[in-house]
């Protein structure tokens, strides 16, 4: 705490005033689109096609939600999405630890260890690219499905190696002496090393959740029916698509006009619906990630 | 890697080993088939590629599609475009995330601090999807926040989105606007290692604030800068597909265009899948070059092992 005080004398107001601006400045870009949208979404569309909206609704109106949450392809979309991302954790957390432990064994223990590694690792340098995959995942009749979406990437590679250096340095006596004592691997997976990774699982596990929930790209791609999109993949057919696909042939002017058209609260209503989930973990994620990704770069 | 030779000096019995490559079998069939049988795939690349025929049943073609990929007129500004847009990525995405952990190291206000950290994190968490939306809505000259700034300046509000001049450095900024606060969390943790008493001594030398910062932070900071420099370099060709995709238009091709949205495009809306697997194979193995180069230079300056 001394040292700490004797810090602050060393320097002037000034510095302090300019670096707490700078950083302040950096948050407030941060807040306000997202404020902005939050407004906009609780506005009437006539103000917000005015763009009189900015931080506060202004003609304070529920309608954008009323709209989004009784419109049958958002809430499908919704629910295909919380579907996606509870069958995705499932699977992903199921093959990271199955993954993560055998390769955490020396390799005295697990013969061939440095080969399955590498057989994993490879696949984070090199990759076949987009349309050798998708023909794969068509080839093997994922297509128009959720398992189209999940199956693919059920193994995160990254965090394979996450959680495998985080059971390396698990005492090792542990699990031989629970070997000595008859317990089977998996036992002493589940019962053992589980318990004792708690932490790192409950990071891996809110970015994984994440993950699912802002994919759209595959589902765009996969999904042959739009009432499959997940939510994302719709929210960018409604957001970007709907503003983009006609600009082609406009002139600047027309460009403006365009986008003066006033389902603005609509869409906010929607981008903001979109984000709560995301915003309602947030507290949790803010929690664990921290560790997460120190755990990631620099391995124990 | 340790190898417990003390108690364990031969290779566990087959029996006792079987479980463990029971448990990887799952992971390596999935890896088996949605990694490395699209690996095979690549050969999509030589053909006049018919997607009833398989991978080798389709007709071989040898180089005709990289040839046809060299004559495209808009083929060069696509790989342009790509390696302008990540180059400045990469030294964005290094740079102010040092400066932002820096920055907020120096705040001594904790409540404020904290404040400022939770809400720089947020863009990280939100899909590109939902940053378009806002984004879009934010940059429209008539309606949007951008466009009343400008106003209230006097000015007369561009599109930044149909600007093609502008819109690689609106992809720069968004991206660091994303990204840029989740990157301070790892210097952030650097700078925590560093031992007070440096600092204590520094201050008794009559060091004041920047000279700490440029004789203790930033020296401190250096193994884990060079780390993470070494390791984007593997994203030479990585522009950012999914922002781009979100964010561009016809009218910003010619300088919003990258490879990922070429075969994107090529591939999957045209169906042109040998061309477009010819440049996504042009990509996979530049990029496996620069990744592969990136982690023995990590292993080499900065002890960096993958597992």
């Amino acid at each position: 705490m001394k040292q700490q005080k004797s810090k602050i004398r060393t320097t002037s107001r000034l510095a302090d005033g300019v670096i707490i601006a700078i950083m302040v400045i950096a948050g407030l870009l941060c807040l306000l689109p997202i404020l902005n949208v939050l407004a906009l979404s609780f506005s009437s569309s006539t103000a917000a096609a005015a763009g009189r909206v900015k931080f506060w609704p202004v003609e304070f109106s529920l309608y954008s939600y009323k709209y989004a949450l009784t419109k049958p392809q958002f809430i499908a979309s919704f629910f295909i999405s919380v579907k996606r991302v509870l069958l995705g954790l499932g699977i992903n957390m199921t093959c990271t630890v199955l993954a993560a432990y055998p390769l955490s064994k020396t390799k005295m223990q697990l013969t061939g260890r440095m080969a399955y590694a590498w057989f994993f690792f490879f696949t984070m340098i090199f990759s076949g690219g987009l349309i050798p995959w998708y023909t794969v995942v068509r080839q093997t009749g994922l297509m128009d499905t959720l398992w189209g979406v999940i199956i693919p990437g059920a193994v995160p590679v990254y965090n394979v190696i996450i959680l495998l250096n985080f059971f390396r340095q698990l005492p090792h006596e542990l699990s031989e002496a629970a070997y000595v004592d008859g317990a089977g691997e998996m036992r002493i997976l589940t019962q053992l090393y589980l318990p004792l990774s708690l932490p790192s699982l409950a990071t891996l596990t809110l970015f994984v959740a994440v993950g699912h929930w802002n994919s759209w790209f595959d589902g765009l791609i996969l999904m042959k029916s739009p009432e499959n999109y997940p939510l994302q993949t719709y929210l960018r057919n409604l957001l970007v698509v709907k503003n983009m696909s006609t600009m082609a042939n406009m002139s600047q002017a027309e460009l403006k006009e365009l986008s003066q058209i006033s389902d603005r609260t609509l869409r906010a209503a929607q981008i903001f619906i979109a984000s709560l989930p995301i915003l309602a973990a947030y507290p949790f994620v803010q929690k664990y990630f921290m560790k997460g990704l120190v755990m990631g770069s620099v391995k124990g | 890697m340790s190898v417990s030779v003390s108690y364990k000096p031969k290779h566990a019995s087959f029996r006792r080993q079987l479980p463990l490559h029971l448990m990887l079998l799952p992971c390596v069939a999935i890896v088996l088939i949605y990694h490395y049988y699209p690996m095979v795939g690549l050969s999509i690349a030589f053909q006049n590629y018919n997607p009833r025929m398989g991978f080798f049943g389709s007709k071989w073609v040898g180089l005709a599609n990289f040839r046809y990929l060299m004559m495209l007129p808009n083929f060069a500004s696509v790989l342009f475009n790509t390696v302008y847009i990540s180059l400045m990525k990469m030294a964005a995405g290094l740079i102010v995330p040092i400066v932002y952990a820096i920055l907020l190291d120096q705040i001594r206000i904790s409540w404020l601090k904290r404040s400022i950290q939770t809400v720089i994190y947020i863009p990280y968490f939100l899909s590109w999807v939902i940053l378009s939306g806002i984004l879009i809505d934010l940059l429209s000259p008539s309606t949007g926040l951008v466009g009343d700034l400008f106003r209230s300046l006097g000015a007369e509000p561009p599109f930044l989105l149909a600007d093609a001049a502008a819109f690689p450095y609106l992809l720069v900024v968004t991206d660091v606007w994303k990204g840029a606060g989740y990157g301070t969390i790892i210097y952030l943790a650097a700078i925590t290692a560093i031992d007070p008493s440096l600092y204590e001594a520094a201050i008794m030398d009559g060091a004041n604030r920047f000279k700490q910062v440029i004789h203790i932070t930033l020296p401190g900071m250096a193994p884990i800068i060079v780390l993470m420099a070494t390791l984007s370099l593997g994203n030479i060709l990585n522009a950012g597909f999914e922002q781009v995709l979100n964010l561009y238009s016809p009218v910003v091709y010619s300088t919003g265009d990258i490879i990922d949205t070429f075969v994107y495009r090529v591939g999957l809306q045209n169906n042109q899948f040998g061309v477009a697997t010819a440049a996504g194979l042009f990509k996979s193995v530049v990029s496996f070059v620069f990744i592969a180069v990136g982690y023995l230079l990590a292993y080499r300056f900065a002890d960096y092992t993958v597992f």
